[in-house]
């Protein structure tokens, strides 16, 4: 009795730990955007770095500093919390261990608005100067890649709305959703001009190195909002999880907080896919495995799926900067080949969340 | 005379005033077509132990989740002097709890999922009391040794307890419980029910019970609410539980012993 009576004291202790791997996160973090600062196939010492960093370095080892490895980081950083955490509130929400914004087809949602907005739009072109892409209008293509995401959400709705489709359903309806959506871009493309065509299919490998600062800077503009929300809603998804009728006895509108949640994960979604491509498996395993580590309870779930998702994103980006250097493998490559595994393993386990 | 003095005199008072807690009147209420209650009226006074009894799909969960706002029914519902449709969700939380008859599985530890039920009180974040509040439900319970698993290693009886202490802690002043004995072993059923009633009567609790277990019901109940067919066939103390009344709610003949003085109700 005293000792079961010790273990309640030690709720503290039982925090203190999940801090504690949050800590641990945080710091990997650091360190790897260090590495990814130092790593490239321009070589750069620590010193050069540092002088470039504090404005004291040379034109070029500022430039690239300044405009090709930081805006990366922060990049990868920004895109691969938003996208965790994403997967994690969608996860909760659809009552589905296996939701997230590229398996439900939110993402292709995303894409085929954006491919809308650049072909029948022209909001933006692919020139082979190496320019990149030319966005002439930088607003355009956020705003229809959220449209296409809406789309995707709404029929995911409506579909968990229907009763006993089973959590393998869902998934195969997001796959028929992301083939129908990259169907109609494929039709889109093959009536557009060869510029308008290679801006599109850049888009679909997910890419952090076309960020610039200003998109950044929207892109952290528009998921900090949502993260607070999310954060907010911590104790409203642990409800959710003991059912909506418990959620409601605990006053909680599970109706409402599921359309506000998948509104703004598809929002935060939309942006990072307008501005980056399609990078898929983040949203899904970055949950899973602070599952396995801290348990189920959102309080944690929330801000260290975003801790894991931005160190996923930033490792898989810098190895496929590094791997075959001075090549740059996009990070959609990279992240399918390290996601899609797990994905199969998840299935294969089952529904165990 | 300290605070805590007066709160606890005038917690005396509004119990011996026997104040009504929770009034329905005409409730009705229909899934699609299909009419599931039929002009359900009853009243539940403070600190009343209410039972509601009936054979499979007689409606008593449905009641159960009328009278919390989880289904919106026609009719009334009043706790207090408030109409039920008035309050939002979150301040019928404040005043219900409920336990499901059935509660999810999910990855949460015991303590997390008896914290929630400080969900309705709670703002950007939780206090020094709500743990407080977490931990002398747990000690009420004799939970102490489950607090830091998982529900998904709880056995079914175990997720029940957790259940009724997470309704618990949302300090409520009135507990809806949907069948809450079904997975307990004899010696939980018996504690559960003892808690139960210790708390209607100290502190003023309403507690109303959708339940099988006749006898379990005759020992504990203020009073019986008979349902049939989405009626009300009898209400009143445990004098009703009569052999004529039971034979019409269940359609199974009954033999009622006497044994020390209580009520055993045994097929015939």
């Amino acid at each position: 009795m005293r000792m079961a009576s010790t273990k309640i004291t030690d709720y503290q202790e039982y925090i203190r730990s999940k801090h504690s791997f949050g800590i641990l996160l945080f710091l990997i973090l650091v360190i790897v955007s260090l590495a990814s600062l130092c790593l490239g196939s321009y070589s750069l010492s620590l010193g050069e770095i540092l002088s470039a960093l504090t404005g004291n370095g040379d034109a070029s080892s500022s430039l690239v500093v300044w405009n090709m490895r930081l805006p990366r980081i922060a990049a990868a950083t920004i895109a691969g919390l938003s996208l965790a955490v994403a997967g994690a509130v969608m996860q909760c929400v659809l009552r589905n261990p296996l939701a997230s914004p590229f398996t439900v087809g939110i993402s292709h949602g995303a894409a085929f608005g954006a491919a809308f907005a650049i072909i029948e739009l022209g909001a933006g072109e692919l020139h082979r100067t190496g320019e990149g892409i030319i966005i002439t209008n930088p607003y355009l293509i956020p705003l229809f890649a959220f449209f296409g995401a809406l789309i995707g959400v709404f029929v995911i709705l409506l579909l968990s709305k229907l009763r006993d489709l089973s959590p393998e359903a869902m998934i195969l309806a997001g796959v028929a959703m992301a083939s129908l959506f990259s169907a109609a871009t494929m039709l889109m493309q093959y009536f557009a001009e060869d510029v308008k065509v290679a801006a599109v299919v850049f888009w679909t490998f997910g890419d952090i190195g076309r960020a610039t600062w200003g998109e950044i800077r929207l892109m952290a503009i528009a998921v900090i909002p949502a993260l607070a929300y999310f954060f907010y809603r911590r104790w409203d998804y642990n409800a959710l999880l003991s059912g909506d009728e418990t959620a409601i006895s605990l006053g909680i509108d599970p109706q409402r907080i599921r359309l506000e949640s998948m509104l703004l994960a598809s929002f935060v979604t939309a942006i990072c896919v307008s501005f980056l491509g399609i990078i898929g498996f983040i949203g899904l395993i970055s949950p899973h495995i602070v599952r396995l580590v801290v348990g189920g309870d959102y309080r944690f779930l929330i801000p260290l799926s975003t801790l894991l998702g931005s160190l996923f994103l930033l490792s898989a980006d810098t190895v496929g900067r590094v791997i075959i250097a001075p090549i740059v493998i996009p990070v959609g490559i990279v992240t399918a080949f390290m996601g899609a595994p797990v994905f199969i393993y998840l299935l294969i386990r089952g529904n165990g969340r | 005379m300290t605070q805590n003095m007066r709160w606890k005199m005038t917690q005396k008072m509004r119990i011996t005033q026997n104040q009504k807690m929770m009034l329905v009147k005409d409730l009705s209420f229909s899934y699609n077509s299909k009419e599931v209650l039929k002009k359900i009226s009853f009243e539940v006074k403070e600190g009343e132990m209410v039972f509601i009894i009936g054979p499979n799909g007689s409606g008593k969960s449905t009641l159960l989740k009328c009278l919390n706002g989880i289904l919106k029914g026609k009719g009334a519902v009043y706790i207090g002097e408030m109409d039920v449709r008035r309050l939002s969700k979150r301040e019928i939380a404040k005043i219900v709890g409920y336990v499901p008859q059935r509660c999810e599985v999910n990855h949460l530890t015991v303590f997390d999922t008896i914290l929630l039920g400080r969900r309705p009180h709670i703002g950007w974040n939780i206090e020094q009391r709500d743990i407080e509040m977490v931990k002398k439900v747990i000690r009420l319970l004799n939970l102490e040794n489950l607090s830091f698993r998982r529900l998904t290693q709880l056995s079914g009886g175990e997720l029940q307890m957790v259940t009724i202490a997470r309704a618990l802690a949302q300090e409520p002043k009135i507990l809806l419980l949907d069948e809450p004995t079904n997975n307990l072993d004899l010696k939980n059923q018996i504690e559960v029910m003892r808690i139960l009633g210790e708390i209607a009567r100290k502190e003023g609790i309403s507690v109303i019970t959708a339940m099988h277990d006749l006898n379990l019901a005759s020992l504990y109940a203020d009073r019986i609410i008979m349902l049939k067919d989405s009626r009300i066939i009898a209400m009143g103390g445990t004098e009703i539980l009569t052999t004529e009344n039971i034979e019409r709610v269940y359609d199974v003949r009954v033999s009622i012993l006497q044994h020390e003085g209580k009520p055993l109700i045994l097929p015939a």
